[in-house]
C-alpha cells in the first residue's frame, strides 16, 4: 500500500509499530505536493524545513514513547485562515500577503501536542467569502477529481489536498457550509462541529457568531479522531463550550438500529440536481435497510435561511475585517495622502472583489436606519430557524440531506453570478445559523465521476449520533 | 443681549478604573510602562484573538451603579462600536449601547445657592479605553502606543440637568468621591483617570425644548471645564443672536488658547454601527452576585461626616477636608482606633499634612505614612519623648518614607534628653556667656528669656523639653 | 427596496467601510447591492412580531477571567508585522 493512500489513524499506526516513520510520511506527502499542486494548487504556503524539523522531533518521541496518540507523526494542512506562529497566514488575501502570526490557533496547538506535523497552509476563498476557492488572491484551487471543475469552498484547499493525497487530513472552517461543501465536491468527509466545541482562538474570523473550526478527512474514523483532538474548552475563547463528551472515537460504532432518521422534503424540491437527488435517497436506503427509521417531513423556513446568514454574516464581517487598515501588519498602500486615504487604499487595493462586496453589505446593514429592517430582522428569523430545528429534533435524531444542490461546478461557472453562488450554500447555512453540529459524508459520484456527498445535520452536542450513522454507512458501502 | 439665556449640561465621564489587568486580557495597566510593551494580540487587534471579561471590571461597574442609585441590568451584553482611528486596533471599540450595566440612576449635589438638587444618570456603561497617539514632529507622523489599549472604563452618562459650571463640578467632585471611596479608580482628571465630555445647549429662559447641543472633549481640569463652557455658552449665544444655527458636533477644548474647534470631516461619518459583540457572552447579574456587590459597599462620604460628627470632638471643618479623601478618613480611623486623641490626629492632618500636601504637590489618596506610625508619633510627643519641633521633622521624614518615628527617632538620637545634670550644665553656660541678655530680663524684660532658651536648645541640639529648660533657666536667674 | 441604493449611498458606505472605488466598481456595486437587498427583503415575508432577536445561539452566559497579569513584555512580537515602526511604536500618518 502506498503510504499516501492510508488514512491518517492508518499512517500513526504504522509508525507506532515502526513500519513506517513520520519523516518517511513527510517525503512522501512532501513528493505528492512536488507532483500535483503545480496543477491543483492546493496550498499558499509549504513549509517544508519547519515540517521536517518537526517530523524528526516527533518521530523521537514516539520511539521514546512520548507520543502515543492516535495522530501522532501524521502530517496535517491547516486552512490558511488559522494562525501559525512564525508561518505565513495570508487567509488567501493580498491585506495578509506577508502577515507571520507571533502565536497560533489552539485548535492547532492541540493538533501539534498529540504529534501532528503541520505541512503548510492551504488555500480558502479570501477570508472565506466564497464557495469555489476562486476568490483567493493566490489562484484557484482545482478539483483533484476533475480539475476543469473547482473543489468548493471556501476550505477548497484543505479538501483537495486530502482527496489528492497532498496531506493525510486538514483542518477547515465552516461558517455556512465551508467544510461540508468542498468535502462533497472533493470526495471527503467533512465536518463542523457544534458551535463552541473547537476554540476559534486564532481563527481569523468571518462571521464570529457562525464560524467553527472542523476535520477534513479521508474516512469518518479519520474525523471522529481529528475532532477529539481539537474539541477543547479554552478559556482564551468565551464562547467555547465545556463538554464532557468529546471522546468522539466512542461513537464509531456500526449501529443505526432504531435511530430515528429525518429528510425534509424542503431539501428534495427544485433546484436540486437529479443525480444528486439520487445518491442522496439511495444513503438514506442503505441506512434504513441497517435499522435506522427513515422519513420525510417538513423542515419549513429552508429559503429564508440564506437572507438571513448573507445579512448576519456580512454585518459581523464587515466589523471583523475593519481591523485589516494597514498599521498594525499586513499590506500597507505606497502612495497616499494622509490617513484616512491610506485606510482606503490600503484596504481597496488589498482586499479582493467578493470581500469588498460583503463588507459593503455589512456596513450598509448595520448603518443608522437600516439597521432594524436588516439586522435586527435576520436577527429575529435566525431565532425561528432554530426553532424550526429544534421542533425537527424533537421528532428525529438526525436529518439527512444533500450537502449542495449539485455537484462542483465549472471554474469561472460560479462567480459571474453572486446569488446563484450563494444559493448553493441553501442546504449548509442553516447548521451554522442554529450552531449545529454537520457532517458530509461521501455517497457516491455523478455521471462525470464527480463525487457527491450526504449531509446529516443533528441537534447540537449530538457529533456523536452523526458519526455513527455515517460510520455504519461507510462500512456498509466498503463491504 | 436682549434675550436672555439658560445653559443646559449634561456629562459623559470616563473613569479609568483601577483594575490590575485590562478589560479584557491579561495586560498589566500599570502607568508609565515603556510604549507597547504592556500589549498582546488581543489588545494591538491582532487577527485571530479574542476578548474575554475581567471579572473585576462588571464587579466596579456594578458597585458605582449602586453608589450611584441606579438600577442594575440583570442582563447585560457588549456592542461593537465600529470607527476607523489608529488607536483603536481593531477599528471597532467594544463597547455597551443597547443594554449598559447601569441604568436609570442619580446623585444629589448642593448648588450654589446652598439647595439641594439631583442630576440624573441615564446610564453607566462598561468600554475599553484606546491607546495614545503621539506626534513626531521629525518625521511629520503619528506614533501609536497600545499600553493603554483594553484598560478599563465605565462611562457615566448624566442627564442633562445641569445648568452652570458650577453644578457640572459639584457633580463631578460628587462622583469623584463616590469612586475614590469604592476604589474603583482614583479619578484624576490630570491624568486622564477621570474625563469629562460636556454636552451643552442654550435655550431661552422660560423654553421647554432643548436647544441643539455640542460635544466638548479634552478637559482635563475643573478649570478648563469652567472655561469650556462659558466659552461655549457665549459662542452658542453669539451664534443664535446673529441668527445662526447651532450645529451638533464634537468639539474639541484648547485650554491654552481658550476656545474650542471642530472636530468634524467629511470622512467621518458619525455612524457607528453598533451591534451586539459575538465574541462575549451576555452577562446575567444574578441575585447572589449584587447582594455580594452590595455587601462589599463602604461607608460613603454623607454617612461617614455625619457618624464623625457623633463620635468625635473636632470641628467640622475639619471632618469636611479629612472625609473628602477615603485614604485620609482611613487614616484617621485607623489611628484613633490605635489609642491616638481624634483632636491630636485630626491636627497632624489639617496642619502638617495638608501644608506638605499642598508644598509636594501630593493627593491626598497617595499619602504614604501609616496610621500606625502617626499614633505613635503622637505619642511620642504626648510622653515628652520628643518635643514639638523634633516632631515635625521625624513627621516629614515620614510623609516622604512612612518609617517608623520610634526606630527613627532612636537612630538619630532625637530624644529629649531629660538629664538634669546636663540641662543645669547647658543653662549655667548660657547664662555665662549672655549677661546682656540676663541683664535685660533681671531689670524686667520678660521677653529676654525667649533668647536665652532659644540658645539652651541650641546648645542642648533641639533635643531639650523647651517647658523644662524655661523653668530651669527662672529658678538659676 | 434596491432603490435605496443610490450613488450617494455607495459614497457613504464607502465612508463607513474605508474603502474606495472606482467608478466602474460603484456602478457594480450599486447593482450588487441592490439586488442583494432585493434578495434579503425576502425575510419581510416572515411575520417574526414578539421574536426577540437571537445574538447568541447558547445561552450561555458569564464568561469571566480573573483579573491576574498574565502576559508580559511582547513588544516585539506585536511590532513584528508593522507596515512601519518607530521608537517601539507604530507610526502611522499624522493624526492631528
Amino acid at each position: 500500500m502506498c503510504i499516501t493512500d492510508m488514512t491518517a489513524v492508518e499512517l500513526a499506526a504504522a509508525i507506532r509499530e515502526g513500519k513506517a516513520t513520520a519523516v518517511e510520511a513527510l517525503q512522501a506527502v512532501l513528493t505528492r505536493i512536488e507532483e500535483k499542486d503545480k496543477e491543483l494548487n492546493c496550498y499558499v504556503t509549504v513549509d517544508k524545513e519547519g515540517a521536517l524539523k518537526q517530523a524528526v522531533q516527533v518521530q523521537e518521541k514516539i520511539e521514546k514513547g512520548e507520543l502515543t496518540g492516535p495522530l501522532a507523526g501524521v502530517p496535517v494542512a491547516i486552512k490558511d485562515n488559522l494562525c501559525t506562529e512564525g508561518i505565513l497566514t495570508t487567509c488567501a488575501s493580498r491585506i495578509l500577503r506577508n502577515f507571520v502570526p507571533t502565536y497560533t490557533a489552539k485548535a492547532v496547538v492541540n493538533l501539534q501536542k498529540a504529534g501532528a506535523v503541520i505541512l503548510g497552509k492551504t488555500n480558502m476563498d479570501e477570508f472565506a467569502m466564497g464557495s469555489t476557492t476562486e476568490t483567493s488572491a493566490y489562484g484557484v484551487t482545482r478539483n483533484p477529481h476533475n480539475t476543469e471543475h473547482v473543489p468548493g469552498g471556501s476550505s477548497g484547499g484543505s479538501a483537495a489536498a486530502v482527496a489528492a493525497g497532498e496531506c493525510f487530513y486538514a483542518l477547515g472552517s465552516d461558517t455556512g457550509g465551508s467544510i461540508r461543501q468542498p468535502a462533497s465536491y472533493c470526495g471527503a468527509v467533512g465536518m463542523k462541529p457544534t458551535y463552541g466545541t473547537v476554540s476559534r482562538y486564532g481563527l481569523i474570523a468571518y462571521g464570529s457568531s457562525l464560524d467553527q473550526i472542523g476535520p477534513l478527512t479521508k474516512d469518518v474514523r479519520d474525523c471522529a479522531t481529528v475532532l477529539e483532538v481539537i474539541a477543547s474548552h479554552d478559556d482564551k475563547d468565551s464562547t467555547s463550550l465545556v463538554r464532557q463528551d468529546t471522546d468522539f472515537t466512542k461513537a464509531l460504532v456500526e449501529d443505526v438500529k432504531g435511530m430515528r432518521i429525518g429528510i425534509p422534503n424542503d431539501y428534495l424540491g427544485e433546484g436540486l440536481d437529479e443525480e444528486v437527488r439520487e445518491a442522496v435517497l439511495q444513503a438514506a436506503r442503505v441506512l434504513e435497510a441497517q435499522g435506522a427509521v427513515v422519513e420525510r417531513f417538513d423542515l419549513s423556513l429552508v429559503e429564508y435561511a440564506i437572507p438571513a446568514y448573507y445579512t448576519i454574516a456580512a454585518a459581523e464581517a464587515s466589523s471583523n475585517l475593519e481591523r485589516f487598515d494597514g498599521i498594525k501588519y499586513g499590506y500597507r498602500t505606497e502612495e497616499y495622502t494622509g490617513l484616512h486615504h491610506m485606510y482606503k487604499k490600503s484596504r481597496s487595493e488589498g482586499f479582493g472583489e467578493e470581500v469588498k462586496r460583503r463588507i459593503m453589505l455589512g456596513s450598509f446593514v448595520l448603518s443608522s436606519g437600516y439597521y432594524d429592517a436588516y439586522y435586527l430582522k435576520a436577527l429575529r428569523v435566525k431565532a425561528l430557524i432554530k426553532k424550526a430545528f429544534d421542533e425537527a429534533f424533537a421528532r428525529y435524531d438526525m436529518i439527512l440531506g444533500p450537502v449542495a444542490p449539485t455537484t462542483a461546478p465549472r471554474l469561472g461557472e460560479s462567480l459571474a453570478d453572486p446569488i446563484r453562488m450563494y444559493l448553493g450554500d441553501i442546504y449548509t447555512i442553516a447548521v451554522n445559523l442554529a450552531g449545529l453540529p454537520g457532517i458530509s459524508v461521501p455517497c457516491g459520484q455523478d455521471s462525470k465521476g464527480l463525487p457527491i456527498g450526504m449531509q446529516l445535520i443533528g441537534d447540537c452536542f449530538q457529533e456523536k449520533k452523526l458519526l455513527r450513522a455515517a460510520y455504519t454507512y461507510e462500512q456498509y458501502e466498503k463491504k | 443681549m436682549s434675550k436672555q439665556y439658560e445653559t443646559v449640561i449634561g456629562l459623559e465621564v470616563h473613569v479609568e478604573l483601577a483594575t490590575k489587568t485590562k478589560i479584557f486580557c491579561g495586560c498589566s495597566t500599570a502607568f508609565g510602562a515603556g510604549p507597547n510593551t504592556q500589549t498582546c494580540p488581543v489588545c494591538t487587534g491582532m487577527p485571530g484573538s479574542l476578548p474575554v471579561l475581567n471579572k473585576q471590571v462588571l464587579e466596579y461597574a456594578i458597585a458605582v451603579g449602586l453608589a450611584t442609585n441606579c438600577d442594575i441590568t440583570r442582563y447585560a451584553k457588549f456592542d461593537r462600536k465600529n470607527y476607523f482611528y489608529p488607536d483603536n486596533p481593531q477599528n471597532y471599540q467594544i463597547s455597551q449601547l443597547y443594554l449598559p450595566i447601569c441604568q436609570n440612576g442619580g446623585v444629589e449635589i448642593e448648588t450654589e445657592e446652598g439647595g439641594r438638587k439631583t442630576v440624573g444618570i441615564h446610564e453607566i456603561h462598561m468600554e475599553e479605553d484606546a491607546g495614545k497617539l503621539i506626534h513626531d514632529e521629525w518625521e511629520d507622523c503619528s506614533l501609536v502606543d497600545y499600553n493603554r489599549s483594553g484598560v478599563p472604563l465605565i462611562e457615566i452618562v448624566s442627564e442633562p440637568d445641569m445648568r452652570s459650571a458650577e453644578e457640572v463640578i459639584a457633580y463631578l467632585e460628587k462622583l469623584r468621591l463616590l469612586i475614590q471611596y469604592l476604589g474603583a479608580s482614583d479619578c484624576k482628571l490630570q491624568e486622564g483617570s477621570m474625563r469629562a465630555d460636556v454636552n451643552l445647549s442654550v435655550r431661552e429662559v422660560g423654553t421647554e425644548a432643548f436647544g441643539v447641543r455640542t460635544e466638548m472633549k479634552n478637559l482635563n481640569s475643573f478649570r478648563a471645564i469652567s472655561r469650556a463652557i462659558a466659552g461655549e455658552t457665549e459662542r452658542q449665544i453669539d451664534l443664535l443672536e446673529s441668527g445662526e444655527k447651532v450645529v451638533q458636533e464634537t468639539r474639541r477644548w484648547d485650554d491654552a488658547k481658550g476656545e474650542s474647534y471642530t472636530m468634524r470631516s467629511k470622512e467621518d461619518a458619525q455612524d457607528y454601527r453598533y451591534f451586539p459583540d459575538p465574541d462575549l457572552t451576555p452577562i446575567s447579574v444574578s441575585d447572589k452576585m449584587l447582594a455580594e456587590i452590595r455587601e462589599k459597599q463602604p461607608e460613603f462620604r454623607d454617612d461617614k461626616m455625619k457618624r464623625y460628627k457623633a463620635e468625635f470632638d473636632i470641628p467640622d471643618y475639619d471632618i469636611d477636608i479629612i472625609t473628602q479623601s477615603k485614604h485620609m478618613a482611613d487614616i484617621f480611623e485607623a489611628a484613633v482606633a490605635l489609642g491616638a486623641e481624634p483632636k491630636k490626629v485630626s491636627n497632624w492632618l489639617m496642619g502638617e499634612t495638608l501644608r506638605l500636601m499642598k508644598e509636594r504637590e501630593v493627593d491626598a489618596q497617595d499619602l504614604r505614612f501609616s496610621p500606625a506610625h502617626l499614633a505613635s508619633l503622637i505619642r511620642l510627643v504626648d510622653t515628652k519623648a520628643i518635643n514639638s519641633s523634633v516632631a515635625k521633622e521625624v513627621f516629614e521624614v515620614m510623609f516622604e518614607e512612612n518609617v517608623d518615628p520610634e526606630q527613627y527617632v532612636e537612630e538619630k538620637g532625637l530624644k529629649t534628653v531629660n538629664d538634669e545634670g546636663a540641662l543645669k550644665k547647658a543653662v549655667e553656660e548660657v547664662i555665662a556667656a549672655n549677661p546682656q541678655s540676663v541683664a535685660d530680663y533681671r531689670g524686667g524684660k520678660e521677653k529676654a528669656i525667649g533668647f536665652l532658651v532659644g540658645q539652651t536648645m541650641k546648645a542642648m541640639k533641639g533635643k531639650a523639653d523647651p517647658g523644662a529648660v524655661n523653668r530651669m533657666l527662672k529658678e538659676l536667674l | 427596496m434596491a432603490n435605496i441604493i443610490s450613488d450617494e449611498t455607495i459614497e457613504y458606505v464607502g465612508i463607513l467601510a474605508k474603502l474606495e472605488l472606482s467608478e466602474a466598481e460603484k456602478e457594480q456595486a450599486k447593482k450588487d447591492m441592490g439586488r442583494m437587498l432585493d434578495y434579503i427583503d425576502k425575510l419581510g415575508e416572515l411575520d417574526t412580531t414578539g421574536v426577540e432577536p437571537m445574538s447568541h445561539v447558547f445561552p450561555v452566559q458569564n464568561v469571566f477571567r480573573e483579573d491576574v497579569v498574565t502576559n508580559g513584555d511582547a513588544r516585539e512580537q506585536m511590532l513584528s508585522n508593522a507596515p512601519q515602526e518607530k521608537d517601539g511604536m507604530f507610526m502611522v500618518p499624522r493624526t492631528f
